[in-house]
C-alpha cells in the first residue's frame, strides 16, 4: 500500500485541484452571472450571454459537485464540520446556485417579458451570492471556526450565521466576486461580438485591479493582523484521523511561516498577483485568450495562496485550537484513499480530454443571430 | 450529548422530502434518455430523418426534466454534511468513496455531453452526436450503480470494521463494498423503474397524439419504442424486485417481517397476506386475506426454512442490545487504554452488535447502565411502523402489475399494427401516466422508512446520526425547501404541458428549421 502521509499529501493537493478547478471553470459561469444586468442590456444580449454558457457550464459546475464528494470520502470530518457548522450559510449558497439549472433551461422557454425578467432576476442571484458566500467561507475559515469535538468525535459548532460576517470574511467575499467577474468578464469578451464584448473588456478592467487592491489588503492583514495556528506538539504524519491528541498555539501572522520555511510556496501568491496585472495588460492590448488563460491563473493562485498559507492545517477551531483538522489527523483511512486515487488516475485524464474535446467543438463566437436561427438555444 | 429529537425529525422530514422529490424526476432521466439513444440510434441505421426529429422532440421534455433532476439533486449530496454530520463522520470513510467515485465517473460525463446533445446538433456528425447521446445515457446510469451502491451499503452494510482510534467505520474490503449483493440487485430493479418510468412517459404522450389525432407519424413510432423498451424494463424490474425481497430476508429480516405483516414465525411455509389491516400495538392483523404457502416460496425460495416473525426477531434484538452493552463498555476503556487486549478481545467479540448498544444512547447517554425496561424498549425500537410499509409495499406491486399488463397489451398490440384505433385502451394509456411515480415513490418507502431505526443497518441508529444543528436552523431550511420545490414543481408541469400541448408540430412552426421531416401544423 502507498505510505499513509504521501497518501494525505497527494489528497491535500487534489482537494486543491479540485476546489481550483471549480473556480476556473464554473467560477466564469457565475461571474458572468453575477455581471449579467449590467452587461447584457436587452432580451437578445442576454440570451447570447446565457448562451456563451450554456453548453459547457453544467459539466463546470460538477467540479462543485466532485469537491464536495472528495471532501466527504477524503477528507470527511472537514466535510462534516464546515457543512453543518455553516449550516445556514450552506444553505444560502446552495438554495442559490441551484437556481441556475433551472434558470438557464426554463428562462428562454416561454415568450411572456415578466417569466424572463424573473429568470433573469434569479439567473443573476444564482451567479452573485453563492460568490459571495463561498468567499466569505473562505474568510471565515482563515480566522479560524467555533468548533469542537466530544470524545465520540461528534462535531459541535458555537457560533451564529451573523458571526459569520466579519470585516475580513467581506473582504474575502468581495474579492471572491471580484475575482469571479474578472474571470467571467474575461470568458465572455472572448466569446461574442459588438456591445456585450466592449462592456465585458470594460469590466474586465475594472475587476482586475478590485483583485489587485483586494489581494493585496487581504495578505497586508493576515501578515499583519492576524492570529494564525501552529502545532506546538510532535506530530505523528501516519496517526490515526482523530484531531484529539495534539496541541496546537494561536500567533500572530503565523499564517505567512509557511513561506519563509517553503519558499516555493510564494508561487501561489505570486500569481495571484501577477496574474491579475496581467489581465490587465493583456486586456488592454486586445489579447483575448491570453486575457482569458491569464485570469485562470490568477483565480488559481488566489485558491491556492489560501490552501498553502495554512499548510498543515485545513480547518483551524477558533474556540479549541487543538482540536483543528490538519492534514494528518482528519483523512480518510489509508484504503480509503488510495482507492480513491486509483479512481483519480483512471478517471481525471478521461473528463480532462473529454471536456477539450467540447470545449472545442463548442470554439467560437456566439452572436445573437446564432442564438435566434438555433431552435435548441437558451 | 445527543442532537434534540426535534432536530433528528426535522432533519429526516427534511431529507425525506428532498429525496422523494428529487426521486421524481430522476427516473425519468434515466429512462428518456435511453429511448433518446434508442430512437437516435435508429435513425443513424436507417437515415430516416423523422427518427432524429423525435429524439430532438422528446430531448426537449427531457431537458425540462434534467434541469429539475440537477437543481434537486445538489442538495442531497450537502444534506449528508449540513443534517447528518456524525453519520458522516462515522461512515464516510465507506460511504463518500462511491459518491465520490459517482461524480468521477458519472456525473462528469452527462453533464458534459448535456450540453452537447442540445447545442452540436449542427456541429458534429450524425454518428458523433449518436455517440453523445450514448455517453449521456452511460452517464446516468453510472450514477444510479454508484448511488445505489452507497444506498446498498446502506441497508447490507459489508466490508467494514470499527477503528476505536478514529471512532467509526473504515473499510476492509472495497470489493464486498462494490459487489454487494443488495446493491447489484437493487441497481437493475431501480434503474429498470427508470427505464419504466421513461417508457409510460413516451407511451402516454404518444397515446394522447393518437387520441388527438395529431403527429401520427411521430407518435406510433414512439409507442412502439416504448411498448417494448417499457415491456423488458418491467419485467426486469419484477424480476429484481422479487431478487431484492429474497435478499432482504436473507439480510434484513426485520424489514421483511414488516412489509409482509409477519408478527409471529410460523412453522413450514408462511402464507402471503394480500390484505390486512396491521395492529401494531396488539401485534396481530386484521381482516386478513391470505394465499397459503406463497411467502415462504418467495422469501426463503425453499420448502422448509421458515420466515422469522417480529416476535422472534424483537427477541433476538435483544439479545444483541445486551451484547452491544458489553461492546459498548470495551470500547470506553479501549479509548482510554488502546493497549488494554482484553477490552480489544471483547470488542472484537461483539463489535457486529455495537450498533443495537448504540441504541440505548436514546434513554441512558451511558449505554452500560441500561436497565432490563430499557433494554427492552431498545429491543422494540428496531420494529418500524408497520402499516405504513405493508401498504407501500401492497401500492408499488400493484401498480407494478398493473404496469405490466398495459405493456405486455401495448407490445402485443404494436407487434400487430393495430393499436392507433383502440382508443379505449389509448386513453387509458393516457391515465395510467402516474402510475410508475407511484411505484418509486411507494418503493422509495419501503426501502428507506423500511430501513429504521437505523441510518445504517444494525450498525447506527438514525437519531444519532443528525448533526448538531439548532432546530431553529432546521425550520428555515426545511420550509424554504418545501416552497421552493412546490413553485418549481408547478413550474415543471406548467412547461412540460405547454411543449407537450404544442407537440412535434407545434414546435415545428416556432422553429422551421429545427426538424427535417416534421413540418408545422403537420397532421
Amino acid at each position: 500500500m502507498i505510505d499513509y502521509t504521501l497518501l494525505r499529501v497527494i489528497w491535500w493537493i487534489l482537494l486543491g485541484v479540485l476546489l481550483t478547478g471549480f473556480a476556473v471553470t464554473d467560477g466564469f459561469d457565475l461571474g458572468a452571472a453575477a455581471l449579467a444586468p449590467l452587461l447584457a442590456r436587452n432580451d437578445t444580449e442576454r440570451r447570447v450571454l446565457m448562451n456563451v454558457l450554456g453548453p459547457t457550464w453544467e459539466g463546470n459546475q460538477v467540479w462543485l459537485i466532485l469537491g464536495a464528494g472528495a471532501m466527504f470520502a477524503a477528507w470527511p470530518m472537514v466535510y462534516t464540520v464546515s457543512f453543518s457548522g455553516f449550516y445556514l450559510a450552506m444553505f444560502l449558497a446552495l438554495g442559490t446556485i441551484i437556481l441556475r439549472p433551472v434558470a438557464f433551461k426554463f428562462r428562454s422557454k416561454h415568450e411572456s417579458a415578466r417569466w424572463r425578467s424573473t429568470w433573469d432576476v434569479l439567473f443573476w442571484i444564482g451567479g452573485l451570492v453563492p460568490a459571495l458566500v463561498f468567499g466569505v467561507a473562505v474568510g471565515n475559515v482563515l480566522q479560524g471556526v467555533p468548533f469542537h469535538f466530544d470524545a465520540d468525535l461528534r462535531a459541535f459548532y458555537t457560533g451564529g450565521f451573523l458571526d459569520l460576517f466579519s470585516p475580513f470574511s467581506l473582504l474575502a467575499g468581495v474579492l471572491s466576486v471580484a475575482m469571479l467577474c474578472m474571470h467571467g468578464a474575461a470568458y465572455l469578451a472572448m466569446k461574442t461580438e459588438g456591445a456585450l464584448h466592449a462592456r465585458s473588456r470594460r469590466a474586465v478592467m475594472l475587476c482586475a485591479i478590485t483583485v489587485l487592491v483586494l489581494f493585496s489588503v487581504g495578505g497586508y492583514v493576515v501578515n499583519w493582523h492576524m492570529v494564525g495556528y501552529q502545532v506546538a506538539s510532535a506530530i505523528n504524519t501516519q496517526g490515526p484521523s482523530n484531531p484529539l491528541h495534539k496541541h496546537v498555539v494561536t500567533q500572530l501572522g503565523a499564517w505567512t511561516q509557511n513561506y519563509y520555511t517553503y519558499p516555493w510556496m510564494l508561487t501561489a501568491p505570486l500569481l495571484g498577483l501577477l496574474g491579475a496585472l496581467f489581465v490587465f495588460m493583456m486586456n488592454g492590448a486586445k489579447c483575448e485568450k491570453l486575457t482569458f488563460l491569464c485570469s485562470g491563473l490568477s483565480v488559481a493562485g488566489i485558491v491556492s495562496t489560501v490552501g498553502v498559507s495554512m499548510f498543515p492545517f485545513i480547518l483551524p477551531s477558533s474556540t479549541h485550537p487543538s482540536m483543528s483538522l490538519m492534514v494528518w489527523d482528519a483523512s480518510s483511512s489509508q484504503f480509503t484513499l488510495q482507492i480513491m486515487l486509483i479512481a483519480t488516475i483512471i478517471f481525471m485524464p478521461l473528463i480532462l480530454l473529454y471536456t477539450a474535446w467540447v470545449y472545442r467543438v463548442m470554439r467560437g463566437k456566439v452572436t445573437g443571430q446564432s442564438v435566434e436561427s438555433n431552435g435548441q438555444s437558451y | 450529548m445527543l442532537p434534540a429529537m426535534s432536530t433528528v425529525d426535522l432533519s429526516r422530514f427534511q431529507f425525506g422530502m428532498t429525496a422523494l422529490f428529487h426521486f421524481l424526476f430522476v427516473p425519468l432521466t434515466l429512462g428518456l434518455v435511453m429511448l433518446l439513444a434508442i430512437m437516435e440510434t435508429v435513425y443513424v441505421m436507417t437515415d430516416r430523418v423523422i427518427w432524429r426529429d423525435m429524439t430532438k422532440f422528446w430531448g426537449i421534455l427531457f431537458g425540462i426534466n434534467f434541469a429539475m433532476g440537477v437543481t434537486t439533486g445538489l442538495p442531497l449530496e450537502f444534506q449528508f454534511g449540513t443534517n447528518w454530520a456524525y453519520y458522516s463522520q462515522y461512515v464516510g470513510d465507506i460511504f463518500g468513496a462511491p459518491l465520490a467515485i459517482e461524480g468521477l465517473m458519472a456525473f462528469f460525463l452527462e453533464a458534459t455531453f448535456i450540453g452537447l446533445f442540445f447545442f452540436g446538433w449542427q456541429r458534429l456528425s450524425k454518428v458523433k452526436h449518436c455517440m453523445v447521446t450514448w455517453l449521456l445515457a452511460m452517464g446516468t446510469s453510472f450514477s444510479a450503480l454508484w448511488i445505489l451502491v452507497a444506498n446498498g451499503w446502506m441497508q447490507h452494510p459489508v466490508g467494514t470494521t470499527f477503528n476505536y482510534h478514529t471512532m467509526r467505520m473504515e473499510i476492509t474490503s472495497f470489493k464486498a463494498v462494490l459487489f454487494n449483493t443488495v446493491a447489484q440487485a437493487k441497481f437493475v430493479h431501480t434503474i429498470s423503474a427508470g427505464y419504466v418510468a421513461g417508457s409510460m412517459f413516451v407511451l402516454s404522450i404518444s397515446a394522447y397524439y393518437l387520441l388527438k389525432g395529431r403527429n401520427l407519424a411521430f407518435a406510433k413510432r414512439s409507442f412502439t419504442v416504448a411498448a417494448s423498451f417499457g415491456l423488458a424494463a418491467i419485467l426486469s424490474s419484477l424480476v429484481l424486485g422479487d431478487e431484492s425481497g429474497y435478499l432482504a430476508d436473507q439480510h434484513q429480516h426485520m424489514k421483511m417481517a414488516t412489509i409482509e405483516a409477519v408478527w409471529k414465525t410460523d412453522k413450514g411455509l408462511a402464507p402471503l397476506i394480500v390484505f390486512a389491516i396491521p395492529d401494531q400495538k396488539n401485534r396481530t392483523n386484521h381482516y386478513v386475506l391470505k394465499i397459503p404457502y406463497l411467502l415462504g416460496l418467495i422469501g426463503t425460495r425453499s420448502l422448509d426454512t421458515p420466515v422469522l416473525g417480529i416476535d422472534t426477531l424483537v427477541a433476538q434484538a435483544k439479545t444483541r442490545v445486551v451484547n452491544g452493552i458489553h461492546a459498548y463498555s470495551a470500547l470506553q476503556t479501549l479509548r482510554h487504554e488502546p493497549n488494554n487486549l482484553m477490552a480489544l478481545k471483547t470488542f472484537r467479540h461483539h463489535e457486529k452488535d455495537l450498533g443495537y448498544g448504540l441504541l440505548l444512547k436514546r434513554y441512558t447517554e451511558k449505554v452500560t447502565d441500561a436497565t432490563p425496561a430499557q433494554i427492552d424498549q431498545a429491543a422494540n425500537d428496531t420494529l418500524p411502523n408497520v402499516a405504513p410499509l405493508f401498504w407501500s409495499f401492497r401500492v408499488m406491486v400493484g401498480c407494478g402489475f398493473l404496469l405490466l399488463a398495459i405493456f405486455g397489451f401495448a407490445f402485443y398490440l404494436s407487434s400487430r399494427r393495430a393499436f392507433a384505433d383502440k382508443r379505449w385502451f389509448l386513453r387509458t394509456i393516457f391515465y395510467s401516466l402516474p402510475l410508475p411515480w407511484f411505484c418509486i415513490e411507494a418503493g422509495w418507502l419501503v426501502a428507506e422508512y423500511g430501513r429504521q431505526p437505523w441510518a445504517i443497518s444494525g450498525v447506527l441508529p438514525t437519531f444519532m446520526s443528525a448533526s448538531t444543528v439548532p432546530a431553529s436552523n432546521l425550520w428555515y431550511s426545511a420550509i424554504g425547501f418545501a416552497l421552493f420545490y412546490a413553485i418549481l414543481f408547478v413550474v415543471d408541469i406548467f412547461l412540460l404541458k405547454k411543449y407537450i400541448k404544442l407537440g412535434p408540430d407545434g414546435v415545428a412552426k416556432a422553429h422551421p428549421d429545427l426538424f427535417g421531416a416534421i413540418k408545422g401544423g403537420d397532421a
